[in-house]
């Protein structure tokens, strides 16, 4: 039987992977934005299963919010990773340290 | 009926944006979009005004409140960005940025705030924040040919997400445990049961997603590079009315959803704040770059602001009210100025350009001398009320050793504002600063009477307190 329980550790272990993937990456933008969407899903996944197992329906309809964000949030994340590239000619985090002090 | 009364001056904003976005289509001279975004902001403002709700207001079935405190609230940002708008109008022509994108961002951003300040449920709070930050990420970038510019969107963006994301967890959590999301239900729904562990993990992930958005140690790596890289128009915006609307989500979950959990909330904020006031004022010392001095700046008035929230009184409350509103209304001075003092090719970057000042414009030298001596906390400046205030209410709620600490980093941060004045009363200058030649009568006087602002309120601070008091009951 597959409790609350089970549902909740399968979310969190999502949300500590995207964090994790923001954090220790050190390559690529992309895979930051990836991470971003894979927390924001983690968010997601909490808002249903508690959802269902309280039997009320907002839960579910802040996840139509959160998906419909989302979406515009990566739109202009990947906007500004092509304003990125055209200035530094690298999407590189490493290479991102013109602001410092 | 009642409702479209209620939630009217952002339904006005709101039209007024879409007008300018589509008005601006058909225009070729952006002068027009310009004064149309700026008379739009003068219509949301009387609609606030007239629209002061007698008693407090939930309407649409719990999720958006209208009280005193969001008016008040409400009418600092609409005027921080108004002033915003005015100061920056050269810079923006002068990097032809003045164009319908920025004018309709910053619009947008306006109404996220407003619907940030009014929100009553947490659905609501995460819309209202998405908003804003949406339009603020594309509004950093928007310089699209700067490579300072471009490197601080992508790391505004990616804090700022990951920040939404941390907020967005602490929310399903709570969700989860007290099965609703309006904010008066959740309090109600602690009042009865006593948290557990999760609440409280719950609570320390909302308070760390907020943390970031307020710029406090130890989510504040954003905020000198953002300050930085932006333009300098866009440093403004973001260091003014955002603090604002983000003080106002604290307020309402901190004081409506978890006042039962005073004690748990209050040692995280503690250590937020000693931290912010710490780091902030000795890290500024090494600053150069006059945006980055004021973004460490910023960071410690965030722990300032906390400070006030942590007491967990009214008097607290209404203190912190009167810090953050002081705060922005005394930094939009300081930017104003750089904004003025920056030109075609030579931008006022840093603290080296301040330098004689007073020999060109003493008059500016003086308004900047004012809202330095604010951000101190000398006497007859505001700044010092507000920092009274904020003491004063700690003490009484028996964190004595806080006020220390304040106090302390306090006198430790004078230094670097005192440098500044230093440089423009004292030190000689090859090339000293010159004022924009395009800036007009109406500039001059907004920033003078901005200015003049701070002076009166640290005379007569009374005017404000009672507001800010009578806001909180």
């Amino acid at each position: 039987m597959v409790d609350i329980i089970h549902y909740l550790i399968l979310s969190g272990v999502l949300f500590a992977i995207s964090i994790a993937g923001i954090i220790l990456n050190r390559k690529n933008v992309l895979i930051i934005l990836m991470s971003i969407e894979l927390m924001l899903l983690a968010v997601n996944l909490n808002f249903i299963i508690f959802s269902h197992f309280l039997n009320d329906l907002s839960g579910q309809i802040f996840v139509f919010f959160i998906l419909t964000v989302a979406a515009a949030e990566s739109a202009i994340g990947l906007a500004i990773i092509i304003i990125l590239y055209r200035n530094h000619g690298t999407i590189n985090v490493e290479k991102l340290s013109g602001l410092k002090g | 009926m009642i409702e479209y009364i209620t939630i009217g001056p952002e339904i006005v904003l709101l039209t007024c944006t879409i007008l300018v976005l589509v008005i601006d289509l058909f225009l070729k001279d952006k002068n027009i979009t310009y004064y149309l975004t700026i008379s739009s902001l003068i219509f949301t403002l009387s609609a606030i005004i007239l629209l002061v709700p007698q008693s407090k207001q939930i309407i649409f079935y719990g999720s958006f409140i209208s009280d005193n405190l969001s008016a008040l609230l409400k009418v600092i940002v609409v005027i921080s960005v108004l002033f915003t708008l005015i100061y920056s109008k050269n810079y923006l022509k002068e990097q032809k940025m003045l164009n319908g994108e920025f004018l309709t961002l910053s619009l947008f951003a306006l109404l996220g705030m407003m619907i940030m300040i009014s929100s009553a449920n947490m659905l609501n709070i995460y819309l209202g924040l998405e908003l804003l930050s949406l339009s603020l990420y594309a509004m950093v970038a928007l310089q699209n040919k700067s490579k300072t510019a471009a490197e601080s969107a992508i790391k505004y963006f990616v804090l700022g997400a990951l920040a939404s994301g941390l907020l967005l967890y602490g929310m399903s959590l709570i969700y989860g445990i007290t099965g609703t999301l309006n904010i008066t239900q959740i309090g109600a729904f602690f009042i009865e049961n006593q948290p557990d562990k999760l609440s409280i993990l719950a609570l320390i992930f909302i308070i760390s997603g907020l943390g970031f958005k307020l710029g406090a140690v130890p989510f504040h790596m954003w905020l000198p590079d953002v300050y930085e890289g932006s333009p300098t128009p866009v440093t403004t915006y973001i260091a003014t009315a955002p603090k604002v609307a983000v003080f106002a989500i604290f307020l309402r979950l901190l004081t409506e959803g978890f006042i039962t959990l005073h004690i748990q909330w209050a040692q995280v904020l503690i250590v937020l704040s000693i931290l912010s006031l710490v780091l902030g004022n000795i890290v500024a010392i090494a600053q150069h770059n006059l945006k980055r001095m004021l973004a460490y700046s910023a960071i410690s008035h965030a722990g300032f602001i906390m400070l006030g929230l942590l007491a967990g009184t009214n008097i607290g409350y209404s203190a912190a009210v009167f810090y953050v509103i002081t705060y922005a209304i005394t930094t939009t001075v300081i930017f104003g100025i750089i904004l003025f003092l920056s030109h075609d090719n030579k931008q006022c970057e840093n603290l080296e350009d301040l330098k004689e000042l007073n020999k060109t414009h003493p008059w500016f030298a003086f308004l900047m001398l004012i809202a330095l001596f604010s951000l101190i906390g000398v006497p007859p400046t505001v700044g010092f009320y507000a920092k009274l205030a904020v003491l004063h209410a700690i003490i009484d709620a028996g964190y004595s050793y806080l006020a220390i600490i304040a106090v302390i980093t306090s006198v430790i941060g004078a230094f670097y504002y005192l440098r500044v004045i230093k440089y423009m009363y004292f030190d000689k200058n090859q090339n000293p600063p010159q004022l924009n030649k395009n800036t007009n009568f109406l500039m001059k006087a907004t920033i003078t009477i901005n200015a003049l602002i701070i002076l009166a309120l640290g005379i007569y601070p009374a005017i404000l307190m009672t507001y800010t008091t009578y806001v909180m009951k």
